[in-house]
Formats: structure tokens, sequence, C-alpha cells
């Protein structure tokens, strides 16, 4: 948006601005930004990305050639925005409307996503809007419809909004797929893709289009970021940062309006239940997150728009979009993992283009004062870490395959071309189409089964829906978010709360409680659609379980937990003092010496093992010693990756890691192992989602029934004994090692040890041990440990019961 | 492998899901549910990979073969409906003739599969034999002096943090897992479940060939 706050040189040169727009403008004692004026300069360009920080009034830029084209009226629909978050199009339709109310302009704006009422989403299909602001998955739907033609051949802009998070993921596969579909039905189309700072600029602009512009706006003043100084220190172990509140409260009482962002949705609800405890102040603070109810959400939202909340306490829900002006201080809980994420909260603070932003680490403990510290340098490097864009998923080809079916039936060659010019599809070989294409219409098996009940059909020279009813499920189950399925949570005869995971309503008893959106509530029942609950005064709730992504991040911020072990003077005292500990207590971990800690701890036996080489290759690690370690008897139970150091369980303790550690046996066998793992099937889990294999939705029905589901894991397993070459197990294992790095990091990394292995046996965790026991992403192990616990579990339960 | 009794019959429970009556050389399996990728094929819209049939079918054979029954008894929802009963491939019908050589075969009517079939064997409601009757779906009230073998519901119970293929075993009555290759399962301690097995019932769960045995909550 242009600038409310500050006064800078009015740019305002003509350009093609409307007069009536150039007067509002003016009117409000605006200027444009420079990279604003660009983006109109070359409005022209079949495709441009800017890439602007937060406040730069980026999509006020990717819209002003829209309004300078719609001035003088329009017939159809002529801009479409994209954003990977349904709140953003609400917002950006209300802060376009008023320059456009303002200056008079004869142009229409509506939003459409899966909110919309039905009776307005017809509308829309019969009448569009001038622009229309939706998301990736009310596109794909749209563009199933056989209508898509008429309503798309107008189309004249498409505005993607942060494009740098949707190329991050399937979601940026898929909408790459239907921009090449609607840049078919609109030849005239041009592309501007507005991204925040990222670390690859030139290969996002070729992810947008083969030949688009660029246009980087300066980055705003260095920002003011800081640990939270705390009256007591973090402890050595410990998840959450409560010891921290205190302090934080005091920040937010000094403070206009602080986010008070949390890397996961339950450490979230119990600081927000914590927090509220010791508010003596009662100042007003809400809570955010992707599992509360959407109204529980939007009045959060609005109340910040307001200015009625000092605080939110949120997660990465609040990452992208919502300008609020009035966040004066960002307070980041836990460490960010990730130092592109970190700026990118960073820069919720102060949503104004030329005023430092201002943000605060709480590391939650010991460890994560090195990780806070570690990517705080990173950060003032401007040292952003992120993945490169891997090819499109097949996987996401098959549904759009399916899109496109339902919309008309289509050549092979003309589709084949046109997923082509999707970016992340450029590669792609006829060979592989034409995989997915049997996949859809037939199934793709060795038994050919379906003749007679094939999804597509070839009808002279076209694939079509053999039978149309088919599209309602396939447009039920459109969309490439795969989470964990979850169930909503209601008052009893009252309003929803929110969502917690399907796995966790089921181990719900009569009289449980829990904590859902900062309330405590019991359970009452559960059915196919919901979870009841009545409000609870109980102190000691549970908190549900919400997997989600964890993030993952660099080998450079594993290099420089490395080095600030190794040189600790950069870290406050505290933290000197417990790197000493850990030297007195077990051994500090370099890069030139493999550290193995093995240590008993509830009743199993852990190995902590210090590679220092980014939280993939400690996975990749965990994956291939946790093989060895079954073979040798040894009963792995789990693994878990962090990015300096991969943690082992189970039930016996390794005695002489170097036979172990052999580059030739870690590698052996390594696909059959891999193939059996949690790992794959959680991989095939999704891809079975996204390809339309198992449907979520079954003509209405939630996928809950005892009729309609069974595991997924069965058909993962069915596919490998009888038709292992089938495509679906090997977009599965392209997806699943996408969370892994080549065994070559490995080899790599046990090359640089040399054999100079240390295991140390402890009686208890090591100072550093402690806080790798409560990362999440734990991936369990199937093996012989897990069978000797369950005879043993199945053994106590009988004498407990008196049965045996 | 684990060995009961039930008014009066010593059964014995097969880690496949099978269950085997050595004094009647008697194989009973429940839920096959053959065909059920055709069905959802021509129902849904959707392609299972179209192996469940001869899966299930190699189940089969591996204990028919290790136990050469007599009699099987197949306890309903034998086929996923009766449409893909019909629709089962000429290799499949042979594999049922060649298991159904020597021996006799029972179905059992289940709710997806309430009529016959033309695939050899007798087809029934109900059978009562030596003192026990099979049915696909528990009666609620049980006669004071019967034993009841049903399956319908494909139970199953949660053990080391997994879910579990399980037989229910009450004081009369016995409730079957599912046999079939693509069938998904019902918590023992949900509602109807648990309303149907009385005090002191135990769960003989399925696990990796082994038997583990639990009691139900």
């Amino acid at each position: 948006m242009p600038l409310p706050h500050s006064a800078p040189p009015p740019y305002l040169a003509a350009m093609n601005l409307p007069a009536p727009l150039k007067d509002w403008i003016a009117a409000q004692g605006w200027g444009l930004h420079p990279h604003q004026k660009e983006m109109l300069a070359r409005a022209d360009a079949p495709a441009t990305l800017l890439i602007a920080p937060t406040g730069g009034g980026k999509t006020m830029a990717g819209f002003l050639p829209s309004l300078c084209e719609l001035a003088h009226g329009y017939d159809g629909l002529h801009t479409l925005y994209i954003s990977p978050l349904k709140a953003l199009s609400a917002d950006i339709a209300r802060n376009l409307r008023a320059p456009v109310a303002g200056a008079g302009l004869p142009i229409t704006i509506e939003d459409r996503t899966g909110d919309t009422p039905s009776h307005i989403r017809a509308r829309q299909r019969v009448r569009p809007p001038h622009i229309l602001l939706t998301t990736p998955e009310s596109l794909a739907l749209m563009l199933s419809y056989p209508d898509a033609g008429r309503i798309f051949g107008s189309l004249r802009r498409v505005v993607l909004d942060e494009l740098h998070a949707l190329a991050e993921n399937k979601r940026g596969d898929q909408v790459m797929l239907l921009l090449a579909r609607l840049q078919s039905l609109a030849p005239q189309m041009r592309r501007v893709g507005l991204s925040a700072t990222t670390h690859d600029p030139a290969a996002l602009a070729r992810y947008l289009h083969p030949e688009a512009g660029l246009i980087i706006a300066p980055a705003g003043p260095a920002p003011d970021i800081a640990l939270l100084a705390t009256r007591a220190p973090p402890p050595w172990a410990g998840g959450g940062g409560h010891y921290a509140i205190p302090d934080i409260l005091a920040e937010v009482a000094r403070h206009q309006t602080t986010l008070i962002f949390h890397n996961t949705r339950a450490q979230a609800e119990i600081f927000f239940h914590k927090l509220w405890l010791a508010n003596a102040d009662n100042l007003p603070i809400g809570i955010h997150h992707g599992s509360l109810a959407l109204d529980a959400r939007k009045r959060v939202e609005s109340a910040m728009a307001e200015g009625s909340l000092r605080a939110v306490v949120c997660t990465a829900s609040l990452d992208l979009g919502l300008d609020w002006g009035a966040v004066d201080l960002v307070i980041q809980v836990g460490a960010p993992r990730s130092v592109g994420r970190l700026v990118q909260r960073i820069g919720r603070a102060n949503h104004r283009y030329n005023a430092p932003s201002k943000a605060r680490l709480v590391p939650a403990n010991r460890f994560e004062i090195i990780e806070c510290v570690a990517a705080l340098q990173a950060a003032a490097a401007g040292d952003l870490d992120g993945a490169a864009q891997p090819e499109g998923g097949l996987d996401v080809l098959c549904q759009h395959i399916l899109i496109c079916a339902c919309a008309a039936p289509f050549a092979a060659d003309t589709l084949y071309d046109e997923v082509r010019s999707a970016g992340p599809y450029a590669t792609l070989t006829r060979a592989g189409f034409e995989q997915a294409l049997d996949f859809v219409a037939t199934g793709g098996y060795a038994l050919r089964a379906y003749d007679q009940w094939q999804r597509l059909m070839l009808r002279q020279g076209l694939w079509g829906l053999r039978d149309p009813r088919s599209a309602a499920l396939i447009r039920q189950n459109l969309g490439t978010i795969t989470d964990t399925p979850r169930i909503p949570v209601r008052l009893k005869g009252g309003a929803g709360l929110g969502e917690v995971e399907e796995s966790f309503a089921a181990s719900l008893r009569a009289g449980d409680t829990f904590l859902i959106g900062g309330q405590i509530v019991r359970f009452q029942s559960l059915d196919e659609r919901a979870v009841t609950v009545a409000r609870s005064a109980a102190q000691t709730p549970r908190v549900p379980v919400y997997s989600g992504g964890k993030f993952s991040s660099s080998l450079q911020l594993a290099r420089r937990i490395a080095n600030l072990i190794a040189a600790p003077a950069p870290l406050p005292p505290d933290a000197r003092d417990w790197v000493l500990q850990q030297s007195d207590i077990s051994r500090l971990p370099n890069m030139q010496r493999l550290l193995i800690e093995c240590f008993p701890h509830e009743g199993q036996i852990f190995h902590a093992i210090y590679g220092f080489a980014g939280q993939n290759a400690q996975a990749t690690l965990g994956l291939l010693l946790s093989k060895v370690m079954e073979e040798e008897g040894l009963a792995p139970l789990g693994y878990l990756a962090a990015d300096h150091a991969t943690l082992i369980w189970g039930l016996r303790a390794m005695t002489d890691p170097a036979p172990l550690l052999d580059s030739a046996r870690l590698h052996a066998g390594l696909e059959d192992w891999l193939a059996g793992t949690a790992v794959m099937k959680r991989a095939f889990r999704g891809v079975a989602t996204i390809t339309g294999l198992t449907p979520r939705n079954i003509q209405g029905l939630r996928k809950s029934g005892r009729a309609v589901t069974f595991s997924t894991d069965i058909l993962y397993d069915t596919l490998r004994k009888y038709d292992a070459g089938h495509l679906l197990l090997a977009i599965t294992r392209a997806e699943a090692e996408r969370g892994l790095v080549d065994f070559s990091r490995i080899a790599e990394l046990l090359a640089r040890v040399e054999g100079r292995f240390d295991l140390l046996h402890l009686d208890r965790p090591s100072p550093f041990a402690a806080p790798l026991l409560l990362e999440r992403g734990r991936v369990p192990i199937m093996g012989q440990g897990r069978d000797e616990l369950a005879e043993a579990e199945a053994r106590a339960l009988m004498r407990a019961a008196g049965l045996d | 492998m684990m060995d009961f009794s039930l008014n009066g019959a010593r059964l014995t429970a097969l880690p496949s899901g099978a269950l085997w009556w050595g004094e009647m050389r008697l194989l009973c399996v429940s839920d096959l549910h053959l065909g059920k990728s055709e069905r959802m094929a021509r129902r849904a819209g959707t392609l299972l990979p179209p192996y469940e049939v001869a899966e299930t079918l190699t189940r089969l054979e591996s204990d028919i073969a290790a136990h050469n029954p007599a009699k099987v008894v197949c306890l309903g929802d034998s086929f996923d409906d009766l449409m893909a009963g019909q629709g089962l491939d000429q290799g499949a019908r042979m594999r049922l003739t060649v298991l159904q050589a020597g021996r006799e075969w029972v179905w059992i009517e289940g709710n997806h599969d309430a009529g016959p079939l033309d695939l050899g064997g007798v087809h029934l409601a109900e059978l009562a034999l030596g003192g026990l009757v099979f049915r696909h779906i528990a009666a609620p009230n049980l006669a004071a002096s019967g034993g009841e073998i049903s399956g319908h519901y494909h139970p199953k119970v949660r053990l080391a943090g997994q879910g579990l293929p399980a037989f229910l075993l009450g004081q009369a009555r016995l409730i079957l897992p599912a046999y079939g290759a693509y069938t998904g399962g019902m918590l023992a301690d949900r509602a109807p479940l648990q309303g149907l097995m009385g005090p002191r019932a135990r769960a003989l769960a399925l696990r990796g060939g082994k038997i583990l045995q639990v009691p139900l909550p």
C-alpha cells in the first residue's frame, strides 16, 4: 500500500496513472515507491517478479497496472489475484476498494474462496467481477467447470502473492499448472509475482515464467533484533519459554501491539493458557492458529485490525499476509530454525516501509540460545536459507489431468505441451506424462483390471471422463494440502471451537479435559462429524497433538552452531556456563570427530549422534543407522533429527560404533529398508490423496466411517507386493527423498571424521542431549523392538486385569 | 496360534485371522470382501490396486493347505456386493473351485452379500453345529445355552500404539476379525462392540504372525 505514515518525496510522475486515481493518491498525501513506478513501466511485459520487504507496498504495486487498464471500463474478468491464504483475499479486497471507490473508478472487486456462499459463487460464474481474488484450490475448482473458457477468456493479468511461500510446496506446482491452463484460455494474460525477500530471486523468477523480469525493491532499514533479556535464565531443557512470561508481559505492556510467535500450535496453546494465569493487569491478549474455528480466527483478526488487542499468541498462521500497521514488536518463542522464516516474522513488526522492525527472540532452553545466536548471526549477514525448487510432482500432475478432464475432453499432445510450459514441469518427459495419464485413466496397474470402469476414455482422439457423474467426486477432492485428518470440536449445542487431529480425538475418554483456543474443555462424545465438549474448570488439561510441518533448516545453520560451541564467546554467560557443563559431564562435540552419547531414559536406551550435517542429512543418518542397529539386534524403536544431531532410541545400547558406521554396510540393503519405513508410508498417504487414489470425501460422506476406510498402508504394501513398478511408488520414493539427502552426504560425513568415533556411556542425558528429547518429528521403526514392547504390554495388561 | 474353549468347543485362533475347530476339522473366515476394488471402481470412480482378491485367496489357500479342513465356513460379507461376486474373473473363480474340491463349503449371508452366487458351496443364513451357531452379525441377546461365532464388525484393539485386528472372546460369543485384504476396522471399545462383549472379555490381537492376548476395557 502507499505510505500512510511517512512523508516521502511525491514521485507521482505521470506514468499511465489515470487522473482520478492520481488525484486520490495525492489527496491522501501519499507517493509511489520507485518499484511501484517500475511495475507500471513494465505493465506490458509477459511476466515480472517483484521482491520487496514486508510493508513495501508490494500488493498495490501488483495491482496498479490493472487499475490503470481498468480505469476506462472493461467487459469481463480482467485480473485474477491468487494468494495462499484465504484471509488475505478478503483483506486485499477491502484495501483495493478504498482507492477504487475514492477515485470513482468503474471497477468491480470480489473475492472467492471456500468460505464464499454458493449463491455468490454461482453468480460470479455468470457475471465475473473485473478483479477476482482467490486461492489455488478455488481456482482449481473454477477451472474444472466446462465454462472456464468463457469466464477466463477475457483475462489480462494475474497477480500471484507470496510466491516464495507457494514455490516451497506442491500448491506451487498446482498453481503453475493452473497458470499454464489460463495462458491457453487467455493467451494475452501477463503474470506478476510478488515475493518477500528470498535466497534465490532469479530461480523464483524462472519459476514464474522462463522470461520473467525481476524488480528488487531495496531492503528497509536493518531490523532491531536481539535475544530478550529475561530475569530468569532459560532452563537446561524444556520447551515453550514459560520462564520468560513475566518479561514478555512487561514487553507487551510497553508496546502498542505485540505478535508472540510459537513454532507449534500445541506450544501456542499451553503458552497462552499460562500467559493468562500470569496476566495480572488483564491486558487484552488473543490466540490465533490454523486449527481454531474460522469465527474465532476472524474475531482475533478484526480485533487486531481495530487495535483492541495488545498481543496475539500465534503460529505460522500469521506468517503471511494481513497488514497490521500497529504491530511494533515481534517476539519469537523457541529457536526460529529457518532464517528466512525469522526474517519474515520480524517483518511483521512495523508494517511500514522505512521504519526498522523490532523483534526479540526467546530461546526455550539453553541449547536454543546457541541456535538463536546462530540465527541472529545469519540474519545479520543476510544469509537466507532455502531449498532449490524441486521438479514438479507427478502426483499434482495426475490431479491436474483430472481437473482438465472435468472441464472438457482434451488431446494428449496439446495437454502435454501446455503442462511443459509450467516452470516446474519444463523438463517433464513424454513418458512421464503418459504414465500419469495412464494412471488417471486406467489406474496404471500391471494387471489391467478396469477396462470396464476406466476413469477416462479415449473417444475420437480426445480423453474425457467415462462417467460425467464422477466429476462431482473429483471436484470434492481438489487441492494439494494433505494435513493429517482433523475433526471439528464443538461446544454442546453451541459454537465450533476449532479442530483436533482424529487420532487425538480417538484417544479421548469420558471426563478427559484438553485445551483449545485457550479454553479448557471436557470431552463428552465423539461421532463421525465432531467432538462434543463442555466448558471445564479443570487445572491440568491435556494438549491436543497437532502434527504439521516441522521446519527444516540448513546445513549452514548447523555449521554456525558447531562454531559457537567451539568458540562460545558470542553467547550470553548462562549459555557459556552451560557449554562448560557439557564438556564436564560429557564432551564437546565438534566437526572433526563424531560424538555419540548413549544414555538410559524412561526405560529405553537413547543414542545422540552429533554430526552437524543439517537436518536432512541427520535424518538420513537416523534411517541408515537404525537399519544397521536392527540387524545387530539392538531393537531400535525410532529416531528424530535436528540440525546438529540425530537421536535414536531403542531397547539395547551400542558397544562399538565403528562396525555400525561403516559406509558400505550402511548403504547395503538401503532400498529395501527405506521401502518398509514409516517415512515411505507417510509419503504414500499424501500421494494417494493428491492423485485421487483415496479420496478424502466420498459423495459427501466424511471418510471416517468403518465401511469406507482402511489404512493406505495396506494399499502401499499391496502395491509393493504385486506391482512394484507402479507410478505411485515411484512418486512416493521421490517424495520421501525430498526430506532426506543423498547417501553421498553421509559418506562425506564419515570420511570427514575418519573413524574418530567417541562413544560415551552416560547415566543420564547430557546437557546437549536433554533438549533433543523434546524435538518433534519422531519417526517410528517397526522392527524387533516394537514386537518386544507389544508382547510386554500385552502381558502387563493381562496381569493387571487378573486374566493371566 | 491360540487355543480356547467356547461353550465346550475347543477352538484355535490362527494368526491369519481364521478360526480352526480341530474336532470338526472346520475352518472359519469372516468378511473376505472379495471384489472391493471392483466395487469402488464401479461406484466411486476410484481405481484401487486390483490385487485384493489375489491377496485374500492366497491367504485362504495357505490356511487350507496347512489344515486341510473338511468344512469351510465363510461368515458373511464374503463379497463386497453381489455384483462384485459375479464380477470375479476366471482366475479367481478357478482358485475358489480348487479350494472347494473335496470339502464342504458354506457361504453364510452377510449384509453386503445377501443372496446366493453361482460359485459352488451352500448358501445359508446361519449354521448351527455342535453347540455353536455361526452367523454374520452377533445377536444382541443370546440364548442361555448358546455359543455364537460372528463377524461383521472388523474388530481391532490398540496395543503399543498400533491398531491391530483381533478376535473378541466373551463368555458365550466370539467375533472374528476381517480376513479380507482391503478391510479397515472398528476399535473394540466403541459402543456397539463394547455392548456386545460382557465382562472379562478378551481380545486375541494379530500382530506379525503372532497372537497377543489382552483384556477388553
